[in-house]
């Protein structure tokens, strides 16, 4: 049946060789000992139904990629198989291997026909390409003038002008704006209504969420999980609080391009700041919505009065938006004795993406005269989509929605 | 392997054409510049060896005798030495490609083996026009040449596929090889002639496949007879070893060469 996908005991392994000439030998029959061999995806099996639609969700260098690659056919895999029945379509990374100086319709023409299309069929199709994509008078001009969203753009029309049995997504949806984004979201699911399968690599396991109703997790590339998207979610953040130092956060930290920083008299000072999910364990990702426990443990070093700790969140571009502290919440803090632990407990009716969490100790609401510690970027957490309705921006304010007749007299 | 390229023969075609789009694309003269190499290096060798060291080429009767040997020298030459160098990197540059799309990685090579042979066709155009001015005779040998330049191409493919997929794995080889054809120019008759080689080390020359080639060319273009059949049938031979091993290394090569690039 077209759009079936049969994945059995897939592995990559890519050798390195001391030299070369042990490789050229190796074609020839040669039994030569690989010097290293680094093993990327470890007996993968699993089958995947027409018009069912697939994320794929692992930290960075899970192998996720790699296996959509391999699925695609532009890796070979060293052992085990992959069939895929029917025409398949994949953008694999940013863009198709388009040619910079040739022009958006001639490199349409060039793609598409390594995509095995003929001239003619891809002339039919020419026009509405053109008016998909969206791009304007830059059709006709030459792909190096284009920027990455043009580019996807392109590569979107072309992977889509003819309903594939499989379509491949690798991240290229995060990039552009969002208008595309939905419009091609509005594409991928009618072609999933009609059959088309969805196999779908993704960082951001919101985009998971919205589009797929099977998920897999990949792990040092290995399937740990197969199953429905939500209990796959909630796995990767089990997954993701076991790991002290985790992939994802470390790559936000260092897009901050700064670490986090500290400051104070040290008359106090954070041990450490956790942020904890209703059932009392570290996560790092919470959907919208979702309760939260920020926990703040600190060691007095001297008898301070009036003793406050505040917490502040910012979103990825260093806004604040929302902080608060003891004081404000009218809250003593008990025993100055040892190591405390100071418990804020948030509903987080927040916007999708990465945030951060400040936090401070000092006298009453005077941080700056008497500051103890003041420590930026604790903690990192994302916001992924909850079961509540899409939306915008960087706060969930629940809304409702009625309309009548307004009668003009 | 053949029915894949057999499918993709409109892609094919239409990339030997966008090929010849960008390349000229972005300069005025156009085609032009195909001609131009070529020609200009007929141009300084005829001044050089033949006006400055006043080169005698025996057996032909026409003051240009040296440039039109030169020409039919470097109308192979060129095919053959540009299908190997523009092979020699064809699977670095299309890294990109290779990466995002599933297609039959033999189209490659073809692509520029075509491009290279209709390069070849409009050189021989305009060397036939040269010829006209020149007042050297054509006869109906010259409907050889198109067959034999398809023969050099094919040559060419053998040798630069081998070290084109080589080259995926160590780079240095991209760094030799322009070296090296320079050797094998030099040590085939092009600018001089196979008389000159003292006779006891003519015979060398049967074991240089290019000159078998090159030979042909001379026989028909400058001296106006027929294809030299024995030579051709040695040549023969050896592109159909060598193709062979050439196509058992690109399967071998192509399930590791993505994971190179």
């Amino acid at each position: 049946m077209s759009g079936c996908i049969q994945v059995q005991k897939l592995c990559k392994t890519f050798k390195s060789y001391n030299s070369e000439m042990q490789r050229f030998a190796s074609w020839f029959g040669l039994r030569v000992r690989a010097r290293d061999e680094h093993t990327v995806i470890n007996n993968i099996s699993f089958s995947v139904n027409p018009g069912e639609a697939v994320g794929i969700i692992g930290q960075n260098g899970a192998g996720k990629s790699t296996l959509l690659k391999l699925i695609t056919g532009t890796l070979r895999p060293t052992a085990g198989s992959v069939s895929i029945q029917g025409h398949v379509a994949a953008i694999l990374e940013l863009g198709m291997g388009f040619h910079p100086e040739l022009t958006g319709r001639q490199n349409l023409l060039q793609a598409g026909g390594l995509m095995g299309f003929s001239q003619r069929e891809l002339a039919g199709v020419m026009d509405e390409m053109e008016v998909f994509a969206e791009i304007g008078d830059f059709f006709e001009q030459p792909v190096r003038t284009y920027s990455s969203g043009m580019q996807m753009r392109l590569a979107f029309s072309l992977a889509t002008a003819f309903r594939p049995d499989v379509l491949i997504i690798d991240e290229a949806l995060s990039v552009g704006d969002t208008y595309f984004r939905h419009k091609s979201i509005d594409r991928i699911r009618k072609y999933k209504d009609q059959g088309t399968t969805l196999l779908f690599v993704s960082h951001d396991p919101g985009a998971v969420k919205t589009l797929c109703n099977r998920a897999l997790l990949l792990e040092e590339g290995i399937l740990i999980k197969d199953g429905a998207p939500d209990s796959i979610l909630d796995y990767y953040n089990a997954v993701i609080a076991r790991k002290e130092k985790e992939m994802e956060i470390r790559q936000y930290e260092t897009l901050q391009g700064k670490l986090s920083t500290r400051s104070g008299n040290a008359k106090a000072q954070f041990v450490g700041v956790e942020i904890l999910d209703m059932s009392g364990k570290q996560a790092r990702a919470f959907r919208v919505g979702d309760e939260a426990v920020i926990r703040c443990k600190i060691r007095y070093n001297e008898d301070i009065e009036n003793a406050t700790v505040g917490i502040k969140l910012r979103d990825r571009l260093g806004n604040d938006v929302f902080g608060t502290n003891t004081f404000h919440l009218q809250h003593n803090i008990s025993s100055l004795q040892g190591e405390v632990w100071v418990d804020f407990s948030l509903i987080l009716n927040l916007g999708y993406g990465n945030y951060s969490v400040t936090v401070a100790s000092h006298t009453i609401d005077k941080h700056i005269e008497d500051s103890h510690d003041w420590w930026d970027q604790a903690a990192v957490f994302q916001i992924v989509p909850g079961d509540n309705y899409p939306f915008v921006g960087v706060s969930y304010l629940p809304a409702v929605v009625s309309s009548r007749i307004h009668e003009i007299n | 392997m053949i029915k894949a390229v057999y499918r993709y023969r409109g892609f094919i075609w239409s990339a030997i054409k966008s090929d010849f789009r960008t390349r000229f694309a972005r300069s005025r003269f156009g085609t032009f510049w195909a001609l131009f190499n070529p020609l200009a290096l007929v141009l300084m060798y005829s001044i050089v060896l033949s006006a400055v060291l006043s080169a005698k080429l025996p057996g032909i009767d026409n003051r240009y005798s040296y440039a039109i040997y030169l020409m039919a020298g470097l109308l192979p030459w060129s095919l053959f030495a540009e299908v190997v160098t523009r092979c020699l990197t064809v699977f670095i540059e299309n890294a990109n490609t290779m990466k995002k799309l599933v297609f039959p990685k033999i189209c490659l090579p073809i692509i520029i083996s075509g491009i290279v042979l209709v390069n070849g066709l409009i050189l021989l155009a305009a060397m036939i026009a040269a010829f006209v001015v020149m007042d050297h005779a054509l006869t109906s040998q010259f409907l050889w040449l198109p067959f034999l330049m398809l023969v050099t191409v094919g040559m060419g493919l053998g040798v630069g596929l081998i070290l084109g997929l080589l080259n995926v794995f160590a780079r240095d080889i991209g760094q030799i090889i322009p070296i090296a054809l320079q050797f094998v120019f030099w040590f085939t008759p092009i600018v001089y002639m196979v008389e000159i080689i003292p006779e006891s080390y003519r015979h060398l020359m049967n074991w240089n496949p290019v000159y078998l080639l090159i030979d042909n060319f001379h026989n028909i273009m400058v001296f106006g007879g027929g294809p030299d059949w024995e030579m051709l049938i040695k040549a023969g031979f050896f592109i159909a070893i060598l193709l062979t091993f050439s196509f058992y290394v690109f399967r071998r090569a192509s399930a590791e060469m993505v994971d190179m690039l």
